[in-house]
């Protein structure tokens, strides 16, 4: 039985040396340069999606093969990444990205194991502290995106007003947060704003669900807070369940990453999202052209990297569209800053001065100031944002 | 009418025990390599309905999965040693018909005792006092959240299976709790490598090669606890309390003291392998490290019958069909729901194969009928 048993295992091994010896000879044939992706979940969640199809977008534009994109999904943030880097390493590619917040020290231990392949890192805060000659990082302004999305439901909230629908002090909206961090403080800080431009009486209440993709939780979340009187519900989660309970309820919903239309054809009003397509054409012809990759790229409204999208003629006040079309050539010109420091207060005060940790130490000390010029530099020093202040007129629940 | 012809008429197909009169060993393997081969043709047929690939070139690459080059193999051989350190865990409370489906939070408890080991004292203590004291922190995590159900079902025989189960979610509560308090850098929710960069409280390389020692360790602990229960009288004991506790009494042998000793190995075990998973392997810890292992180990181990060498068999079967689903999913670009469903499929043949070998199916045979 035993002899049986090695003999098969033998058949096996040498079978499998077979199929890593033809793995090589493609690899020796194949000139062309190759980019792997890992995802944290797969296309089910509305985050990784946003990659992947920009991904596959910026494979078409730049016509990649089959064979020189390689997409790892569902690797979390654990030795299984480094794992799934060096194995996308082994595989050929020319460049690794990874779209996940905890992958970065996974990615960063690759990227000093194999100097000659390029590593970037989507949402990452230590590219320009860590310094590797190989390792970047990506965001981008989308706090730019918010506010408008946020000023197209401002004009909801006034167009509400106007039909005798609510008060202007009814005009309360409800927010989604996954966790109370810098990226979903800047993200509804900068949407909230957005909204009290265009209908000062607005308020806003926040409720956190403390994941990041929770079917159940976003939607009973979203429902919590139209029974607490929001008219309005935004989210900054990753699943459909706040704009499918809004949907159920009628009340309007301003979305994030993708046009949610499908799931709410009468309540989807607009939605912002991060366009990475001009992104991983960057590192792709940067690689291939022997080219610099900007150590720590921010994308903004200008290059189209943030973008509003799926804007719904049937939910949408009159005039929004030429309205953010204004607003948005006013942001680019830089006439307009969404955290202008005359247009919020905290805890009833201006706020002149703040320490931001930038470079994230293990004391989380403020290393920076980021107040000057009248207006918070959200996403200048580095591209993650580090917005995290509560300001006057939300409530935190 | 009715009872005549039961009488005169047998069932067309009847299935009976095979009871002490088992197949044959090279018999039941014929049947195994058959339910394997007939898996990989009903999969070829899906493949190729579903997505028209050439199904041998899908598995080709579902081979490489495990052992496309070195490093697959050093991960292929890390994960089978994660997965069968978990199910031999389980195994001693499951030979007892205990159904601890506790492991996964048992070995997420022993994980975070780990990290915590690693933040406060990784870098204070000098290793020869550090690793023991990680191991007893593992140790006596993982036992109590295995000994807790045991208590309460030798105690008030409770149900150990919603016990077990719910433990699972404290763990988790837990861990986030912990994970708030740990969070590097601040606001991320994750906690980051842990001591990055001076390595300190990460299970040692040996000659070269970063898991080695986490295989050897589990090597170690599969030949002990082959023994334990094949040559042990506490293995004598589990297996007389599993096939029924009242012969159990009969004989002398206290019961309660077993459950609760059985199931302090099991939580002690996994315990170690929370220390693997967080010290030898992933430098860090979240809610996801255990991955769902601490289920599938459940399935090794009641494929391998509670057999340890046999389930080092049956967790390579499971990391490699895991491993070449996923990377059929890379190289096709497809969801990895294609490739769940192949290890669906697979998994179904073997499981069912098992059933013919238990129970032999009788067709009714026509030339006796006719001569009564």
């Amino acid at each position: 039985m035993k002899k049986v048993l090695s003999l098969l295992m033998v058949m096996v091994m040498v079978v499998a040396s077979c199929f890593a010896l033809t793995g090589c000879g493609n690899e020796a044939v194949s000139e062309d340069l190759m980019i792997g992706f890992i995802f944290l979940h797969d296309e089910n969640s509305t985050y990784d999606k946003n990659f992947i199809d920009a991904a596959l977008a910026a494979k078409e534009a730049l016509g990649l093969s089959d064979e020189q994109v390689l997409m790892k999904t569902n690797i979390p943030e654990t030795a299984e990444c480094y794992e799934a880097a060096a194995d996308l390493v082994d595989a050929g590619c020319d460049i690794v990205f990874a779209d996940s917040f905890g992958h970065e020290d996974f990615i960063i231990q690759a990227a000093k194991e194999f100097p000659e392949v390029v590593f970037c890192h989507a949402t990452g805060t230590k590219a320009h502290t860590e310094d590797l000659p190989n390792y970047y990082n990506a965001f981008a302004s989308i706090y730019e995106g918010r506010y408008l999305v946020g000023y197209a439901a401002g004009l909801k909230l006034n167009e509400m007003i106007e039909a005798g629908k609510i008060t202007a002090d009814q005009a309360k909206m409800g927010y989604v947060g996954a966790y109370p961090y810098a990226e979903v403080k800047s993200g509804y800080t900068s949407f909230f704003l957005g909204a009290r431009a265009a209908c000062p009486s607005a308020t806003m209440e926040v409720k956190f669900t403390n994941s990041w993709f929770d079917i159940a939780a976003e939607k009973e979340t979203a429902n919590a807070l139209i029974a607490d009187g929001c008219v309005l519900i935004s989210q900054h989660a990753d699943s459909e369940g706040a704009p499918k309970a809004c949907e159920e309820a009628g009340v309007p919903n301003v979305a994030y990453n993708l046009d949610t239309r499908d799931w709410g054809p009468n309540t989807a009003l607009i939605s912002s999202k991060i366009n990475w397509q001009p992104y991983f054409e960057h590192i792709i012809t940067a690689t291939a052209e022997g080219t610099a990759i900007t150590q720590d790229f921010c994308g903004g409204l200008e290059e189209g990297v943030v973008m509003t999208l799926g804007l719904n003629d049937k939910v949408a006040a009159e005039g929004t569209e030429a309205k953010l079309e204004e607003i948005k050539a006013k942001l680019i010109a830089g006439e307009i800053k969404v955290f202008d420091t005359a247009t919020f207060t905290v805890d009833g005060k201006a706020l002149d001065s703040y320490m931001a940790d930038v470079d994230s130490d293990a004391a989380f000390t403020g290393d920076t100031e980021v107040v000057a010029d009248g207006y918070f530099h959200e996403s200048e020093y580095r591209s993650a944002p580090y917005f995290d202040i509560d300001i006057d007129g939300i409530t935190i629940k | 009418m009715q009872t005549n012809v039961k009488h005169t008429k047998e069932p067309l197909i009847t299935i009976t025990s095979r009871g002490r009169d088992s197949m044959p060993m090279k018999k039941a393997w014929g049947v195994r390599a058959i339910a394997i081969i007939l898996a990989f043709i009903l999969c070829a047929v899906v493949i190729v309905m579903v997505t028209g690939y050439n199904p041998l070139k899908v598995y080709a690459e579902l081979f490489k999965g495990s052992f496309g080059s070195s490093r697959k193999i050093w991960n292929m051989l890390q994960e089978l040693s994660m997965l069968l350190c978990i199910s031999l865990a389980v195994t001693p409370a499951f030979k007892m018909k205990f159904w601890n489906i506790g492991a996964e939070g048992q070995t997420l408890m022993g994980g975070l005792a780990a990290a915590a080991c690693m933040i406060y004292f990784g870098e204070k203590l000098p290793p020869i006092v550090f690793f023991p004291l990680m191991l007893v922190a593992c140790v006596v995590a993982g036992l109590v959240w295995g000994i807790v159900p045991a208590y309460f079902k030798a105690k008030f025989n409770t149900n150990e299976t919603l016990f077990t189960l719910m433990m699972n979610y404290v763990a988790v509560q837990l861990t986030s709790f912990c994970i708030v308090f740990w969070e590097n850098p601040k606001d991320s929710n994750t906690v980051g490598v842990i001591n990055r960069a001076t390595q300190s409280g990460w299970l040692p390389e040996l000659f070269g090669q970063k898991y080695l020692l986490n295989i050897l360790i589990v090597a170690l602990i599969t030949v002990g606890m082959y023994i334990y229960l094949k040559y042990s009288k506490h293995g004598y004991e589990i297996s007389v309390v599993g096939e029924s506790e009242n012969t159990a009494r009969y004989v002398g042998i206290n019961v309660k003291k077993v459950i609760l000793r059985t199931m302090a190995i099991s939580g002690a075990l996994c315990g170690i392998a929370g220390l693997l998973l967080v010290s030898g392997t992933d430098h860090t810890i979240n809610r996801d490290i255990v991955g769902g292992m601490g289920f599938t180990a459940i399935m090794v181990s009641w494929l391998a019958k509670f057999n340890p060498v046999v389930m080092s068999l049956t967790s390579f079967l499971i990391v490699f069909l895991e491993r070449g689903a996923g990377e059929i999913a890379t190289k096709f670009q497809l969801n990895e729901s294609m490739s769940d469903i192949l290890t669906g499929i697979i998994l179904f043949f073997i499981i069912g194969c098992e059933f013919f070998i238990q129970y032999k199916v009788n067709f009714r045979k026509k030339n006796k009928e006719e001569n009564v």
